[in-house]
């Protein structure tokens, strides 16, 4: 009999649905039917079934063709390449759970590494902007149940997180918002008129790169004074009447995405947006969100921050310290520097999401993937270790991009012999303590361990 | 048929996402991301049929995508690649010292390239670092 599963979290984007029904077949090998997802949920639980998914590790031979390798082989070249490079960069960790943040956390300490993950090529910036000036946020539930003017700043929900419209932001009917979108007013500011823009009552299409002057705009306005007639390409009175709408809130909620990170001013765009949530908060209630990636993109930024006190960028060169400052410790400007002498790509894709001169340089060290799929990083790799798919075939903790954290199912049975990242992680630490001849102390303060083989890692 | 110069924005759809979690090298991702919306307008002052191969060059790079019409309204000036292998070819890698690169908001020419041929992911990215095996 196949067996419904519900309660399923979907991993993918950062609204982390955890409503999903999967049905799998009786011996949970396969996903017969996805239910509740949008089509990209679906159609990652679907990939799961390929049975031309990778179970060995795959490594690069001298003449270029690619060679399977046992699992224990990978990990002794996983484990030396990494001690034998000065400056490992270890990049990624959109798509895996905090478990196995964790555990590359002990090895990046370990390899003296760089660690950073996706959060450097996306929100990033909106880090920047929180050192510099705080983060007056909410949970997801708050907007639901509350928010009666949602704002959507350069951020597309209806195409990069599809269901967060009708789960969290404009449709559903909350506590205090029983009329749902009804008692909703939704304003989108964007240069395109995206599907979400279609949604809106009022859509700003402001020109392109033009946002911190708009914020700036929206400031002075709030502040009780004049602006010329036409700012960012918009008129005063669609700017003043905007204003008005969210002055005129009960619960004003402003979420924003690439609009602002990816453009000029990255980091000052996002300053600009929380200093005119705080202005409004004189007003009414006010909050703002960043719309996070990856449905555990947040994740790295919690655990990162307990382990070494910062979320990305950072640097452990030092051995007894960590270091962070983006533009000189992260992925891309180390890249481009040249400065990197080792790159690990851990459930993301470099080799396509990275601009291609930064994949050039990185390619001029040993590259080693991990990663329950074949991609564009894995096909240019040096070795692709698969792991098992966080959410699917293993479960684990996540962090929603409000950093609610969720815990995650597996639905299906792991492919017999493919370890988990944090496993495999784990195992590629203890071999490191092997090498170096140092205690693995870190595994010994681990309570619990999930994988029993691993408790008397001096004996292999 | 002349060049333009337009501003470049890479974005998300829900075609490119839907297409990547089949995989990277799967068809749907071809015909998702190795496309360039430009309005219409901007078409005619290219001297280009909607749906005809054009050459995108950035500071940094040059692509072949294939020219289409808005799947969301794009104003006249502006070109919109959706995020993946193809627009990365053509993304500057600068990050005003914040580690993120200039995905949206780049200066690029595009001219009409009607007899080019659209090349796959794993031939821009193995070809890109040395180890495309491939034909031509
Ligand atoms: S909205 Fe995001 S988390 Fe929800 S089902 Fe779609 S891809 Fe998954």
């Amino acid at each position: 009999m196949p067996k419904l599963i519900t309660g399923v979290g979907c991993p993918y984007c950062g609204s982390s649905c955890d409503d999903l029904e999967v049905l799998v077949s009786d011996d949970e090998t396969k996903v017969l039917e996805v239910h509740n997802s949008c089509i990209i949920g679906s159609n990652l639980f679907h990939h799961a079934n390929d049975p031309t998914r990778p179970r060995l590790p795959r490594q690069r031979q001298p003449d270029g063709s690619i060679k399977e390798i046992p699992y224990e082989e990978a990990i002794d070249y996983f484990a030396k390449t990494l001690l034998a490079a000065k400056k490992p960069l270890i990049y990624g960790f959109g798509s895996t759970n905090c478990e196995g943040m964790s555990a590359i956390g002990r090895i990046a300490e370990k390899a003296g590494a760089v660690l950073d993950n996706c959060a450097t090529i996306c929100h990033g910036p909106s880090f920047l902007a929180m050192f510099d000036n705080g983060y007056p946020s909410c949970t997801l539930g708050e907007a639901k149940n509350r928010a009666d003017v949602v704002v959507f700043w350069g951020c597309n929900p209806m195409h990069a997180h599809p269901r967060h419209t009708s789960r969290y932001s404009i449709f559903p009917r909350g506590y205090f918002t029983g009329k749902g979108q009804m008692q909703r007013t939704v304003i989108s500011v964007d240069p395109r008129e995206t599907d979400t823009a279609k949604l809106a009552d009022v859509h700003l299409m402001l020109d392109q790169g033009h946002d911190y002057e708009l914020f700036d705009a929206f400031r002075t306005v709030l502040r009780g004074h004049d602006i010329p007639d036409k700012v960012a390409g918009i008129d005063k009175e669609t700017i003043i009447k905007s204003v008005d709408i969210m002055k005129k809130a009960r619960f004003c909620m402003i979420f924003f995405g690439m609009g602002c990170t990816h453009t000029d001013g990255r980091n000052h765009n996002i300053d600009a947006a929380i200093s005119m949530t705080r202005d409004l908060n004189d007003h009414t209630k006010c909050s703002i969100m960043a719309m996070r990636g990856h449905y555990n993109i947040a994740g790295p930024g919690q655990v990162w921050s307990w382990q070494f006190g910062f979320p990305y960028c950072i640097d452990l060169s030092k051995g007894t310290h960590a270091h962070m400052n983006p533009g000189e410790t992260s992925s891309i400007d180390l890249a481009m520097r040249d400065e990197v002498d080792c790159f690990v790509n851990v459930g993301a894709d470099a080799g396509a999401h990275f601009p291609i001169q930064a994949v050039q340089h990185l390619k001029k060290h040993p590259f080693i993937v991990v990663d329950p799929n074949f991609n564009m990083a894995s096909e240019i790799a040096d070795l692709h270790i698969p792991v098992r798919i966080a959410g699917v075939d293993e479960p684990g903790v996540v962090y929603r991009m409000d950093n609610v954290p969720i815990q995650f199912k597996a639905v299906l049975k792991g492919l017999p012999g493919v370890p988990s990242d944090e496993e495999l992680f784990d195992r590629v630490y203890e071999r490191m303590c092997e090498i170096t001849l140092t205690q693995p102390i870190w595994l010994a303060a681990k309570e619990n361990r999930k994988y029993p083989h691993n408790t008397n890692p001096m004996v292999s | 048929m002349s060049k333009v110069i337009m501003n470049m924005i890479t974005q998300r759809s829900i075609e490119e996402g839907a297409a990547m979690e089949k995989g990277k090298t799967n068809p749907d991702y071809f015909d998702a991301c190795s496309i360039c919306e430009i309005n219409p307008e901007d078409m005619k002052k290219l001297g280009i049929w909607k749906n005809t191969n054009v050459r995108v060059t950035s500071e940094c790079g040059s692509v072949i995508v294939k020219a289409i019409e808005p799947t969301q309204f794009c104003p006249p000036g502006l070109a919109h690649i959706r995020q993946g292998v193809w627009a990365n070819q053509v993304v500057p890698p600068r990050t005003q010292s914040t580690g993120t690169p200039q995905y949206s908001g780049f200066p690029v020419t595009i001219e009409p390239a009607i007899n080019e041929k659209l090349k796959t992911a794993l031939e821009l990215v193995q070809g890109s670092v040395g180890l495309w095996k491939g034909g031509k």
